[in-house]
């Protein structure tokens, strides 16, 4: 099944540079982390690949959230939770003391499971994070909101309402707004948590054909449960499993092998809907 | 003899009905003690309210002239209580709602200070007024020493309500900007606040009612003197305190007493309207619901 689909063929939508040599741009290092003393993520190490998609799958509970939340370091939001291991963006550590935690998530967009816009304009929401990080000129911030919003396919639907709540855009709307607002920083990577999983399929096939078309230009990393979807967006998939409560890295590949020939038993049993 | 069975629709039916004249019956009773209270203030103050009563200062022990060194002396004292009071209320919220954890010892401790300091009766405020503000500190029976110990009053309340408001904002806000690069003063600022507005307007309208309301704590500190203060150091009378005096210790002082219990509500409604139009609008500029 799906034998045209090769995971380095690009879809028509795609307009950055082809995937095809693997250059490690995040490399994750016997990362462990723990919640109060608990392991919940155990000692993964892992490369994520420039300009790819990489989907992270796995039952509930395998800690494929919180390992996404450690390479931003939102995990440091989080009271009581302890991160070790290293992760290198570009060669350099993210832990390092010299590193700037709010350029850092500058440089990595970060999209959520549930849309989450501002309780503001739509013009506001895309302006406030540029504002925060010293884009302050009027022109400059309006020719970035236009290029975002055309980007994620907005601009269409919203030009002639900028200053209307962004809360009364639908939920398909309201997460392409997010995605558009983590673009408009310029990020290098974008991280993803099931960014489809709380719309519904119209709205879910909408989200999925932007992902793909950012592909290349950004490095995505994505979390979702729909198999079919990381099956059809994924170059590489990372395939998570909860051994005693701690989240650990099975099996990791080209998302192709990893559905159709996967060499872990845990794997093949996940792809194929038998366990999990 | 055959038993009578009720359908159970019918059965719901009833207990639905019922329920609902309970509840109707209630809120009646509540809004009918307003009411009450309200018509039986007009009834008894309106015809001794006049122009001349709020601009003229009492004369006789406030048998005769009006309230206006009243009214200014009371509105000084809640100028200087919501000064001192509502940056540190607000600073502690921030801290309480943002920077500890919820279930940390520190913020326990901080909160549990906050329920005994909001049940102390306000009696007890007073002598501390006095002792704290009047006595050590020097300031006498005065304004300032009154709006101090009003402020001391009013912090839990508007802690709580501040803290409260702002744990109510959905955490996704707080991930989503951090996940922005945002540091934490800018979400505070631009999303965290603007979403608390409500609660933090209606934690100062209740302090505000607290506040005009005090007569005890106000005794011993902002004294009894019914002249018009000539500065924040001077004595002055809160409008609860003369409508207590002329009711108890003024013989003939009942229509002034009815009058300025009048003015009093009034001053109450108007501000509470006065602040809820204000949260709304700045709501409706900052944040689009």
């Amino acid at each position: 099944m799906n034998g045209n689909h090769d995971a380095f063929t690009l879809g028509p939508l795609e307009t950055g540079p082809a995937c095809c040599v693997p250059h490690p741009l995040i490399q994750v290092r016997n990362l462990s982390l723990q919640y109060d003393g608990k392991t919940a993520l155990d000692t993964i190490t892992l490369d994520i690949y420039q300009g790819c998609i990489t989907a992270l799958i796995g039952p509930s509970g395998c800690g494929k959230t919180s390992f996404l939340s450690t390479i931003n370091r939102l995990t440091d939001l989080i009271p009581r939770c302890n991160v070790t291991g290293q992760i290198l963006i570009g060669g350099q550590d993210i832990h390092h003391p010299n590193c700037d935690v709010q350029t850092l998530r500058r440089r990595i967009g970060m999209v959520f499971q549930k849309p989450v816009p501002f309780p503001l304009s739509i013009r506001r929401n895309l302006s406030l994070p540029l504002n925060e990080h010293g884009v302050t000129r009027k022109d400059e911030v309006a020719a970035i909101i236009e290029q975002v919003l055309y980007d994620v396919g907005l601009w269409d639907e919203v030009h002639d309402r900028l200053d209307a709540s962004a809360l009364s855009l639908s939920g398909g709307q309201q997460q392409r707004l997010c995605i558009a607002r983590a673009l408009a920083l310029n990020p290098e990577i974008l991280l993803m948590d099931e960014p489809c999983s709380a719309l519904d399929p119209m709205a879910s096939g909408v989200v999925e054909d932007l992902i793909c078309r950012l592909q290349g230009r950004y490095t995505i990393v994505i979390v979702t449960h729909n198999l079919a979807q990381a099956r059809r967006i994924a170059n590489y998939a990372a395939f998570f499993w909860v051994r005693e409560r701690a989240g650990q890295l099975v099996e990791f590949g080209r998302s192709q092998q990893i559905f159709e020939s996967p060499r872990h038993e845990l794997t093949a049993a996940y792809v194929n809907g038998s366990r999990g | 003899m055959p038993e009578i069975i009720i359908p159970v629709s019918v059965r719901q039916k009833i207990r639905d009905f019922s329920l609902q004249s309970l509840m109707y019956l209630a809120v009646l009773l509540v809004s009918a003690v307003f009411v009450w209270l309200l018509a039986d203030l007009v009834q008894g103050g309106m015809a001794h309210l006049s122009w001349a009563f709020l601009t003229e200062s009492p004369r006789d022990a406030g048998r005769a002239g009006g309230i206006a060194s009243i009214l200014v002396s009371t509105l000084l004292i809640l100028l200087i209580a919501l000064i001192a009071a509502v940056p540190l209320a607000w600073a502690t919220a921030v801290l309480l709602a943002e920077f500890v954890p919820i279930d940390s010892r520190f913020g326990r401790i901080v909160r549990f200070s906050l329920y005994v300091l909001a049940g102390v009766p306000s009696i007890v405020f007073g002598l501390f007024g006095n002792a704290f503000f009047s006595i050590y500190l020097g300031l006498g029976f005065s304004i300032l020493s009154g709006g101090l110990t009003l402020a001391c009053m009013l912090l839990p309340i508007l802690t709580s309500t501040a803290e409260a408001g702002m744990r109510a904002v959905p955490d996704a806000y707080r991930l989503s900007a951090a996940a922005l690069g945002m540091t934490r003063t800018a979400a505070l600022i631009h999303l965290i606040f603007p979403a608390a507005t409500p609660a933090l307007a209606a934690g100062l309208l209740i302090g505000i009612g607290r506040a005009l309301a005090e007569t005890a704590a106000l005794l011993f500190t902002s004294g009894y003197v019914d002249r018009m203060p000539g500065s924040l150091l001077d004595s002055g009378r809160a409008l609860a305190l003369h409508i207590f005096d002329l009711s108890m210790n003024v013989p003939g002082g009942d229509m002034p007493a009815y009058a300025a219990a009048l003015v009093l509500v009034s001053l109450l409604l108007g501000i509470n309207s006065l602040a809820m139009m204000f949260a709304h609008g700045l709501q409706r500029r900052r944040i689009l619901t």
